[in-house]
């Protein structure tokens, strides 16, 4: 449709404009405010009014200007050349932007989020004029990156029989690839294609997601697991390592694809990740990281409705990565921010509040988003999955508030971060106590087939000492450690042990920053192997102090920055090497 | 319509000679006034009154009926009647200059020194704009304040926005004037200036400044934006935009290295609080706007370095948390903006401990980059992890003994209160002009881990415990 003015603006008031005099607008239409053209959706209409919600600074518009509209809603570009890149809340390219602005993001800036000049290679699929194609449909693929291909598809909504099919070659995104004959008429496809952001892009249905997104973090991977399709929320006051957390797992967890949102968050936090991404390299293939990501930056300084677009935008360039058949992890941060632009923008419509002020849709909203994830059957046939990893960011620290408790109705995993373990330094923050993983039964078979038959069983039991120790720390807390028998006493040293050498994982340390499964597995059946033969020992009349001073122990703590992931048979000697020291000192009290 | 487009912009240019005699209503600090030319959003404004006393004001909302003014002097004594408005065309700009280092300004960039308006070298839209990402230089340059539990603890890096978490009667100014007059980039030469921004703070506390800068001889160098406590409110809010649009200028124009201290942001809080509810806003928690997280952003991410420029803005603000509450809605959001924290510790203090640098709560973000080796020095990561550990130990450890008794604790625990003491009375406890490399922290970091048994020190390595334990 092409551009037409639809009103006039009556009143500004930061984000939000009313306009005037409009009679022929849409719902989530796209819209250019005033001369600047600076970029708005429609997001009420009433009888001659509309309200728009405007994505960049408002100063110096004035009442009269006018309003054109696109005839569209809010859409993403999808296409070759999205990974890689790094764009603002509403799909602009922020190093594009760079090339042709200074420092500063200037306003009404409109430039394409994919290259329009660039050659992509496509390889065609073996499809024959005439065939029945519908949405959904891999037509050819194009190398986007040494460790992406990328597989072009019919756009959902189009079906019919194809016409013609290009050639091996190489195209722009605009040119015409292959023809569909719909209904009669002819309709040019090419590797362009749109989507509006806050439409679920479709899939064939849903599957049960029962392998594990491995993220190389063991407290993790070990304790909370989430699987390919999953939905988690980790909540923490400032300081406790949300986004150091979510930095981790968007380097090591094994997803094909990353988006990575950063929602009203520090502008540095952004650099970090561009500038370290490029030079950190993927264990499993080799490749840079950032072959394999893409980033969504809207700080906490850009602006406030851009911020509550960025979340969905993320989410269906994931979504356009699953229909390819791929596994896509979302990470946002933070789901806090966005929920407070939110607030923001309903207080600005004056509507009436609900709880601390957030709007009374806030629930609804948060559902929607996470039900945006899962494993899917694409229109295809492949599988393919989208994760999403929120951080929320509860004021105070305080988990009882509207966000927190809203996003934990509708994600399956929480990983709740401790302001006293982030104050020990003791990352990552995860509390073993407050967090939980509903996907535990659905991964349990992935990881006893692949890892070890043992791993759940071996998984409740430290879990059950943890738990014993929190009891036991209540009674420390009373009489200090010395009333407690060598044999309780013993439970809070393995718990320390297993804190120390085992939860506690170092980003910065070139061995420790990911663990593989195996290097997991292994490192928990060490800790068990103490606890239980130790057990056994102070049973028998072992005092404490004499188990303690075993040499192996220090080989224990140390284990985790000492074996690398490629050197596993390391862990089988130490496990030799410690029994061989615990049937010694065994062997004093047989 | 191209004509139509001219026609409005010839009207345009044409209205801001344009002047309105009366309003319809004075509330506080805002002025509604009905009937105008259209007005831009957040346009600057020239309020007259009656004396004919000129004061500045900012447009906060606006429609083809009536037009919202917030004025920054205040509004004692306008009339209804005789009140005269002006609207400019354009967003309140200051005149930037070099020539502002050593010259006093009130919060809207008005001499009151004595001294002329300097010459504008540009005129800027104090509101600033939002810095592209990927334009960002990641700071990891370190910055020595000679302080040792910044130093050692929680290093500043150029470029980052490290606020300090204090409450009243906490010596905050001295620690800021402390950093100010001692912080240095080790082998470096580069031109330093700072900026400091004080909101709603006392007399004798921009005196405090004001003399200490003097007395170091470093005041050529620092320009002072004034908006003291019997100031009108309104004019913190604009405080802190004008001192850092000077700052941009200076680092990004000028190559310097900038430090801006904004105190106290508690009170420039307050305002926003204060104009939010005359406005009939929707308060969310604690009776302050939903948009304070962005306000804030807005200013705070006016730092950082920028590629392709030498330059740098570091940002120090200060706040004095409220019945001591770090989670009440001023440190909780500032929290989450800023790159970590220094938290001071009333206990502390009151045991006479300077500066009362709280161990555990305080943190520095960008410190994992600044040091190390070839930057502070190599055993310094794993000597800051293995401090902290160490430390949040004894917090424990006093707990416990808080209930049982001292006697009860065990031999190592009591190691660990005697490290405890000797950590905050020798490490973290230093004069206000002393000024300490970071080679005599790191040494006295490790007299401090001597007071432990060597096995108990999990966090560092063999090597490094070998070359520097028993020395």
């Amino acid at each position: 449709m092409k551009e037409r003015i639809i009103g006039q603006i009556k009143r500004i008031n930061g984000p939000v404009i009313i306009a005037g005099g409009v009679t022929d607008a849409m719902m989530l239409e796209l819209v250019r405010v005033g001369e600047t053209r600076i970029v708005g959706e429609i997001i009420k209409l009433e009888s001659g009014r509309a309200v728009i919600q405007v994505y960049e600074d408002t100063t110096g518009l004035t009442p009269g200007e006018n309003i054109y509209g696109s005839g569209m809603p809010l859409s993403v570009e999808l296409g070759p050349g999205l990974i890689g890149t790094i764009y603002d809340g509403i799909q602009r390219p922020l190093e594009e932007i760079l090339k042709i602005s200074n420092q500063f993001i200037e306003r009404g800036i409109d430039l394409p989020a994919l290259n329009r000049d660039k050659k992509w290679r496509f390889t065609p699929a073996a499809l024959k004029p005439g065939t029945p194609v519908e949405g959904g449909m891999v037509i050819g693929a194009v190398v986007e990156t040494e460790r992406v291909t990328h597989r072009v598809m019919v756009p959902p909504n189009v079906s019919g029989t194809l016409v013609s099919l290009a050639g091996e070659g190489d195209y722009t995104i605009e040119e015409k690839i292959a023809e569909v004959e719909t209904g009669g008429a002819k309709q040019p496809l090419a590797m362009l294609q749109r989507w509006p952001i806050r439409v679920q892009r479709p899939a064939r249905r849903r599957l049960i997601p029962e392998v594990p997104l491995i993220t190389g973090q063991r407290v993790i991977d070990t304790l909370f697991p989430l699987a390919k399709g999953g939905t988690v929320a980790i909540p923490g006051g400032f300081g406790t390592g949300k986004t150091m957390t979510q930095h981790a797992i968007a380097k090591w967890c094994d997803a094909e694809i990353i988006v990575y949102i950063g929602c009203g968050e520090r502008g540095n936090e952004m650099t970090d990740v561009l500038v370290e991404f490029p030079k950190l390299i993927d264990p499993r293939t080799g490749r840079s990281l950032m072959e394999r990501t893409i980033l969504i930056a809207n700080t906490s300084n850009m602006p406030v409705s851009a911020r509550e677009a960025s979340i969905y935008t993320g989410v269906t360039l994931a979504e356009y990565f699953r229909d390819q058949g791929y596994h896509v992890a979302v990470m946002a941060d933070s789901t806090s921010r966005w929920a407070e632009a939110l607030r923001e923008l309903s207080g600005r419509m004056e509507e009436m509040p609900a709880e601390e002020g957030f709007p009374a849709y806030l629930p609804t909203r948060v559902a929607e988003f996470y039900e945006r994830a899962g494993n899917m059957e694409t229109l295809a046939g492949l599988n393919g999955s989208v994760s999403i990893i929120g951080a929320v960011s509860p004021p105070g620290g305080d988990f009882s508030e509207p966000v927190t408790q809203h996003t934990k109705r509708f994600v399956r995993c929480f990983w709740g971060l401790d302001r006293q373990l982030a104050n020990a330094r003791h990352y990552p923050a995860i509390s073993w106590l407050e967090s939980y993983s509903e996907y535990l039964l659905d991964v349990t078979p992935w990881w006893e087939q692949r890892v070890g038959p043992s791993w759940a069983a071996d998984r409740t039991e430290i879990m059950d000492l943890l738990q014993r120790e929190v009891r036991l720390n209540q009674v420390v807390k009373l009489v200090g450690p010395d009333a407690l028998p060598d044999s309780q006493r013993f439970i809070l040293e393995v718990c320390t042990m297993f804190k120390n050498a085992f939860l506690q994982q170092n980003a910065f340390d070139d061995v420790d920053r990911f663990s593989n499964v195996e290097k997991q597995m292994k490192m928990l059946a060490i800790i068990l192997t103490y606890w239980r033969r130790g057990r056994e020992a102070i049973r028998r009349g072992l005092t404490l102090v004499k188990l303690k001073r075993m040499k192996a122990l220090a080989d224990v703590v140390k284990m985790k920055f000492t074996v690398p992931n490629d050197q596993l048979d390391r862990f089988d000697k130490l496990q030799a090497r410690l029994e061989r020291a615990l049937d010694q000192v065994e062997s004093l009290y047989a | 319509m191209p004509d139509l487009a001219k026609m409005h912009d010839a009207e345009k240019r044409l209205q801001p000679g344009k002047e309105y005699i009366g309003v319809a209503r004075i509330d506080g600090p805002l002025i509604f006034i009905e009937k105008t030319h259209p007005v831009g959003y957040r346009e600057l404004v020239e309020c007259v009154d009656d004396q004919g006393a000129l004061r500045l004001g900012m447009v906060l909302d606006t429609s083809d009926e009536a037009v919202v003014v917030q004025v920054f002097e205040g509004t004692q004594g306008l009339t209804l009647p005789g009140t005269r408005l002006r609207f400019r065309g354009k967003p309140l700009e200051l005149g930037v200059s070099a020539k502002m280092l050593g010259r006093v300004f009130n919060g809207l960039g008005e001499p009151i020194d004595g001294g002329p308006a300097p010459f504008a070298e540009a005129e800027l839209n104090v509101n600033g704009k939002p810095i592209n990402p990927t334009a960002r230089a990641y700071p990891k340059d370190f910055i020595q304040t000679g302080i040792s539990a910044i130093d050692g603890m929680n290093t500043l890096i150029r470029g980052q926005k490290l606020p300090i978490f204090s409450g009243n009667g906490l010596p905050h100014n001295e620690l800021a004037a402390q950093i100010a007059r001692q912080a240095k980039i080790r082998g470096g030469k580069s031109e330093f200036a700072v900026v400091f921004a004080a909101m709603g703070v006392k007399h004798d506390v921009s005196q405090f400044f004001i003399k200490s800068f003097e007395e170091t001889g470093t005041l050529e160098n620092v320009a002072l934006f004034l908006s003291l406590a019997d100031d009108p409110s309104i004019e913190r809010l604009i405080t802190p935009r004008t001192a850092l649009t000077l700052a941009e200028h200076l680092a990004f124009e000028h190559n310097m290295h900038v430090l801006v201290i904004l105190t106290d942001m508690s009170n420039y809080c307050e305002s926003l609080r204060e104009i939010s509810t005359i406005r009939g806003e929707i308060p969310s928690r604690k009776g302050y706007p939903g948009y304070l997280y962005s306000d804030l952003a807005e200013l705070y991410e006016r730092s950082g370095m920028i590629k392709g420029f030498t330059g740098s803005i570091t940002q120090l603000p200060i706040l004095t948390m409220p019945n001591d509450d770090i989670s009440h809605p001023i440190p909780d959001l500032t929290g989450y903006i800023t790159e970590g924290q220094i938290v001071f510790e009333r206990e502390m203090h009151s045991r006479g401990i300077y500066p009362p640098v709280a161990g555990l709560p305080s943190l520095s973000r960008l410190m994992k980059d600044g040091i190390g080796g070839g930057m502070t020095r190599d055993d310094h990561p794993h000597l800051a992890s293995q401090l902290f550990a160490a430390y949040s130990y004894v917090k424990d450890v006093r707990n416990l003994a808080s209930v049982i008794g001292e006697e009860e604790l065990t031999p190592l625990d009591h190691q660990y209160l005697e490290f405890g003491e000797f950590f905050e009375r020798s490490f973290v406890t230093q004069k206000s002009d002393e000024d300490r490399t970071i080679e005599q922290t790191l040494d006295m970091g490790w007299d401090c881990l001597r007071k432990l048994p060597r096995e108990e020190l999990h966090r560092m390595s063999e090597e490094e415990l070998d070359a520097r334990f028993e020395g």
